[in-house]
């Protein structure tokens, strides 16, 4: 071991440490984490498979029945596996207590947080990605709807879900049953978007009623959650 | 020769002090009232048996730990205010075991606005590491692993260190050496704090032994003696 010192002159700084540049850094390293450990993606994808196989074998409804009831089963299956990569998220910050090493430094809270949620908003899309053409091909799908509306609804569906899965997954750290919190915490503050994202799928798959209603009213729940997550989380990061 | 806890009148820019500090976990005070002023750019040993409020202590310097009541200055600022300014190395590690040393300095660098390898680079051999070392700190021995988490408490050259049994684990060559980069920090004007048990490691290095009981300091001397049993007189 070198005896060198640290002095004052050696400091190399330079660029900031803000809001953007630490949510980008956070979700590179988390992004390499998942690389590397597979943790939530490998888990979320065994789960939704086993979900739709489930669901496979107790229905076996008409391509016209399909279309009304598989809006439903798409997001339930999704509901439930982002809750097993939401419980992941946090557990490596909690591992050699690594959170603590951010609660020390002057970054800025909520670049946790966004980087967070985006993170878990990327692993379940591609979750989505890989498990939409499933579903399709078991279901025998045919979108009669403007088939384009999908993608917002998909898009506005996953925040709602993540973001305030991802605060929640905060909010429960420091309790004992953890796993178990989290979906008592998240499934009933996600009624409305759960009910905008499946009435809106139904309505595109119909093609009987317009989605524009759901894809704003997931917009709207968006903005709130989002709103009201940022203003509170420096609150949950820093509790005892 | 002992050193009484001073008592706090006045709070100036260049100390820590503590000022009737009390910390309760639900109905468990873990800090009963501490009360006690710090010279800048000493070395500060913080001793006492399990459960003496040790930890809680450094935490609490550190912004971790809210104290109930009373209240902490970091030269003059409040432990959050100042937290470019104090460098924090627990018992655990604090790193991602999946990310190699670099990655991980590189990382924590960000939060400290901290560009490029160089500083990551020069604070990894400071510790006596390999800064290309490829494979993830979980693979690293523990000594190797305490070595980088003080890698990473000194990544942006804090004025205060804060160090939590950084010899736990780790053989007495090793421990040895850390002392003596502890030192050549302290020398640097550093303020460092370490949390022991290992007080003989540090007679003849730390300025003082803060001696705590019962979330309280009971006595502060100028060597580990108290250590051996030779409890010494007050001043």
């Amino acid at each position: 071991m070198t005896s060198r010192r640290t002095t004052s002159s050696e400091k190399t700084t330079g660029s900031e440490n803000s809001l953007w540049t630490v949510t980008l850094a956070t979700l590179r390293k988390d992004i390499r984490l998942e690389w590397r450990s597979k943790d939530a993606l490998n888990s979320m994808l065994f789960f939704s498979l086993l979900v739709v196989v489930i669901f496979v074998f107790s229905f076996d409804p008409l391509a016209e029945e399909s279309r009304h009831i598989v809006g439903g089963l798409v997001w339930v299956a999704f509901l439930f596996a982002a809750v097993v990569a939401l419980n992941q998220t946090w557990a490596r910050e909690l591992r050699n207590q690594v959170l603590d090493a951010y609660r020390v430094s002057p970054a800025p809270a909520n670049a946790l947080f966004l980087a967070k949620a985006l993170g878990n908003f990327l692993f379940v899309s591609v979750l989505e990605a890989l498990m939409t053409p499933l579903f399709v091909i078991f279901y025998n799908l045919r979108v009669l709807g403007p088939a384009w509306q999908l993608i917002p609804i998909a898009a506005l569906g996953t925040w709602a879900l993540v973001v305030n899965g991802t605060f929640f997954a905060a909010m429960s750290l420091r309790t004992r049953s953890r796993e178990i919190m989290l979906p008592l915490l998240l499934f009933p503050i996600s009624i409305p978007a759960v009910l905008g994202m499946v009435a809106g799928t139904t309505a595109v798959l119909t093609g009987d009623n317009p989605a524009h209603f759901y894809i704003v009213l997931l917009l709207t729940y968006d903005v709130v959650f989002t709103t009201a997550c940022l203003a509170l989380f420096e609150t949950i990061l820093h509790a005892e | 020769m002992g050193i009484l806890p001073r008592i706090v009148t006045k709070t100036t820019a260049s100390t820590i002090s503590v000022t009737n500090v009390i910390k309760q976990f639900g109905r468990f005070a873990a800090l009963r009232g501490v009360t006690a002023e710090f010279d800048a750019g000493r070395f500060h040993a913080i001793l006492g048996d399990n459960g003496a409020g040790k930890t809680t202590l450094l935490r609490a310097l550190a912004g971790l730990a809210q104290p109930t009541s009373g209240e902490i200055s970091i030269f003059g600022k409040s432990p959050k205010a100042a937290c470019r300014e104090l460098g924090y190395m627990a018992h655990p590690s604090l790193l991602y075991d999946e990310m190699s040393g670099m990655e991980n300095l590189r990382y924590f660098a960000g939060l400290y606005g901290i560009a490029g390898d160089s500083r990551c680079a020069e604070v990894i051999q400071a510790v006596g590491l390999d800064p290309e070392l490829t494979r993830g700190v979980g693979q690293y021995s523990q000594g190797m692993r305490q070595r980088m988490s003080l890698a990473r408490a000194i990544l942006q050259d804090p004025k205060v260190l804060l160090l939590d049994e950084p010899f736990s684990n780790v053989d007495v060559h090793s421990a040895r050496e850390m002392v003596g980069l502890l030192k050549g920090m302290r020398d640097a004007g550093k303020t460092i704090f370490v949390v022991t048990h290992q007080a003989l490691l540090l007679d003849g290095v730390a300025d003082e032994f803060v001696w705590m009981e019962a979330g309280q300091i009971v006595d502060r001397t100028a060597t580990a003696a108290r250590a051996t049993g030779s409890r010494e007189e007050p001043q």
